[in-house]
């Protein structure tokens, strides 16, 4: 990617990041650090190209790779369920809360 | 060819869900919406990289997948609601793990075109390897694995000594342009050595903000690893979390009037008051009778629920006291400190769980004025967000945080275990307080009894 396109995408999306989360209730910060947890978790992309690129030979890189898919795949769908159940919790406008 | 547009464009979306989920998160409304939709970007996220040209290696790969996917799935479905914060601060830790493994990876095939990829690489290793070991040793600590804060003789000398050899380490690698496989093993097990030192030593109390501190970073590393992989996706993600995450860590550090530089720089510890001024007065006693009936016969009761309260799972027998008293015609409020719990608004998702309604629940802000007409303050399992001392006493190491103004109610009942210290180790002057009785028990057992005698009392 071309240096300073890149540059632009980060200062961007820095501001994204801080903008969206300026006017969040208390309550909710809980979940939402859980939920941007979740969404970092896309790292899991980046793992499985690593494991793609790796030469099939070589055991290291192999295990390196597995490694970073094994963590990355944690992330995410430990964020999601644990994200999932917390917000579950929260149901809107009623009276109760969501007790199972 | 056209597999690359559509891989291109599927990231394109995946960006554009991703946001709208963090920004529906922002709103109790839409909060479940947003999650539902960032889970979708994901999913398509990790099909459509299936697709990438070049890639091999995929049996080994749907393996780890299922292997890390499934047991995080199992975990995160088992976890009771008071263990989130250290469910999520090692699931983010695993996440900083893959970013750190990405660079490993990248140096080990020793296909790095240019110092700046290097370099970016190389830093976020550097994070992404200190929010994974920092985030275990947090996990560690919060699951009580680990009770004690360690402090090194020098804390501070060594955590700036290994952070800047470490640097040292990686500015070598950068300008080597090929590093040797020892260096990178040397910056590796320097970078996880890191994590650990920094976080050994901070107190449980000061967690959440850490926990917070290590997602945004994990966030950067993210972000720095999409470069080099050139991936769009990654990149947007990890900067729009690491710049949320920061702003996030603010607010928690701010709520609690602890600057960021002195958590981790002069963590608080039982010890720094140890041999400080002893609290005046002595502690009197109530029986679950005498509770009942100070509140069955109050206008105003406001519950202050901490931690405490949670552990002992009593949240669901407090909101079965809160609509007794509430049929005696008592007015009851639950008033949230923005720590209570173990990260802001911790406690308001272990309250909704036990079914108490959102406009029962109020913040600091809303309530602190309101317990000067409150007949009695119930504090039930919080400690330091109700200690007086955080007002008054300058060598109190949480003077100056904002705290719940429980101890100006006409009484204070407070639930209790035991005599001992809170969770920081420190004294609280409100159970020394002229108008508080303290209630001992388990807070479930303790709120059980009063219950009883509510019902006697209004048969």
């Amino acid at each position: 990617m071309e240096g300073f396109a890149a540059l632009y995408i980060f200062m961007l999306a820095a501001f994204t990041g801080y903008e969206v989360i300026s006017r969040v209730p208390v309550i909710l910060h809980t979940p939402l650090m859980s939920g941007s947890n979740f969404v970092h978790g896309v790292v899991l992309v980046g793992a499985m190209v690593a494991l793609g690129e790796a030469d099939p030979h070589d055991p290291l890189q192999l295990a390196i790779g597995f490694g970073a898919v094994l963590l990355g795949a944690a992330n995410a769908a430990g964020g999601y369920v644990v994200t999932e159940r917390m917000l579950g919790m929260f149901k809107a406008g009623g009276q109760k809360g969501g007790a199972k | 060819m056209s597999a690359r547009i559509l891989i291109s464009a599927s990231y394109f979306v995946v960006a554009i869900l991703f946001i709208l989920g963090l920004k529906s998160m922002s709103s109790p409304v839409s909060a479940r919406k947003g999650i539902v939709w960032a889970g979708a970007g994901m999913l398509i996220a990790t099909l459509v990289t299936f697709l990438s040209p070049g890639m091999q290696n995929f049996a080994l790969m749907v393996i780890a997948l299922a292997i890390g996917g499934g047991i995080a799935w199992w975990g995160g479905k088992v976890v009771k609601m008071t263990d989130m914060p250290q469910m999520v601060a090692i699931y983010n830790g695993m996440g900083g793990g893959a970013a750190a493994l990405i660079a490993a990876m990248e140096f080990a095939r020793g296909e790095m075109h240019g110092s700046v990829v290097a370099a970016l690489a190389t830093l976020g290793a550097l994070i992404g390897a200190v929010s994974f070991s920092g985030s275990v040793i947090a996990f560690t600590k919060l699951q009580g694995l680990m009770k004690r804060a360690h402090r090194l003789p020098g804390q501070n000398l060594w955590n700036i000594g290994v952070a800047a050899f470490t640097v040292l380490v990686g500015a070598g690698m950068v300008a080597s342009g090929e590093p040797a496989p020892l260096q990178i093993l040397v910056f590796f097990a320097l970078a996880l050595a890191l994590g650990v030192i920094i976080t050994l030593p901070i107190g449980g109390a000061d967690m959440p903000v850490v926990i917070s501190l290590y997602n945004a970073l994990t966030g950067l590393a993210v972000g720095f690893e999409g470069y080099v992989l050139g991936n769009p996706a990654l990149i947007i993600a990890g900067i729009v979390v690491g710049a949320a995450g920061s702003l996030l860590t603010q607010l928690m550090a701010k709520a609690m009037n602890r600057p960021l530089t002195n958590i981790i720089f002069s963590p608080i510890t039982g010890e720094a008051q140890a041999g400080g001024s002893q609290i005046a007065g002595s502690m009197k006693e109530v029986t679950g009778l005498d509770a009942a009936a100070m509140m069955r016969y109050a206008q105003k009761v406001i519950v202050v629920p901490g931690y405490g309260m949670a552990v002992a799972q009593a949240q669901h027998k407090v909101w079965e006291m809160a609509e007794l008293l509430e049929a005696e015609g008592v007015e009851v409020k639950f008033a949230i400190h923005p720590v209570a719990g173990r990260m802001p608004g911790h406690m308001n998702v272990l309250l909704a769980e036990a079914g108490v309604p959102y406009d029962k629940i109020f913040d600091m802000e809303e309530i602190n004025a309101e317990f000067e007409q409150a007949d009695v303050a119930l504090v039930i399992g919080a400690n330091d967000v109700v200690n007086p001392a955080a007002r008054t006493a300058k060598s109190s190491p949480i003077y100056g945080m904002p705290i719940l103004n429980a101890d100006r109610a006409r009484n204070v009942i407070c639930v209790k275990r035991g005599k001992g210290a809170g969770y920081s180790g420190i004294e609280n002057a409100l159970f020394y307080g002229e108008n508080t009785r303290m209630l001992y028990g388990s807070a479930q057992k303790a709120i059980a009894e009063v219950i009883a005698h509510i019902k006697e009392l209004s048969a």
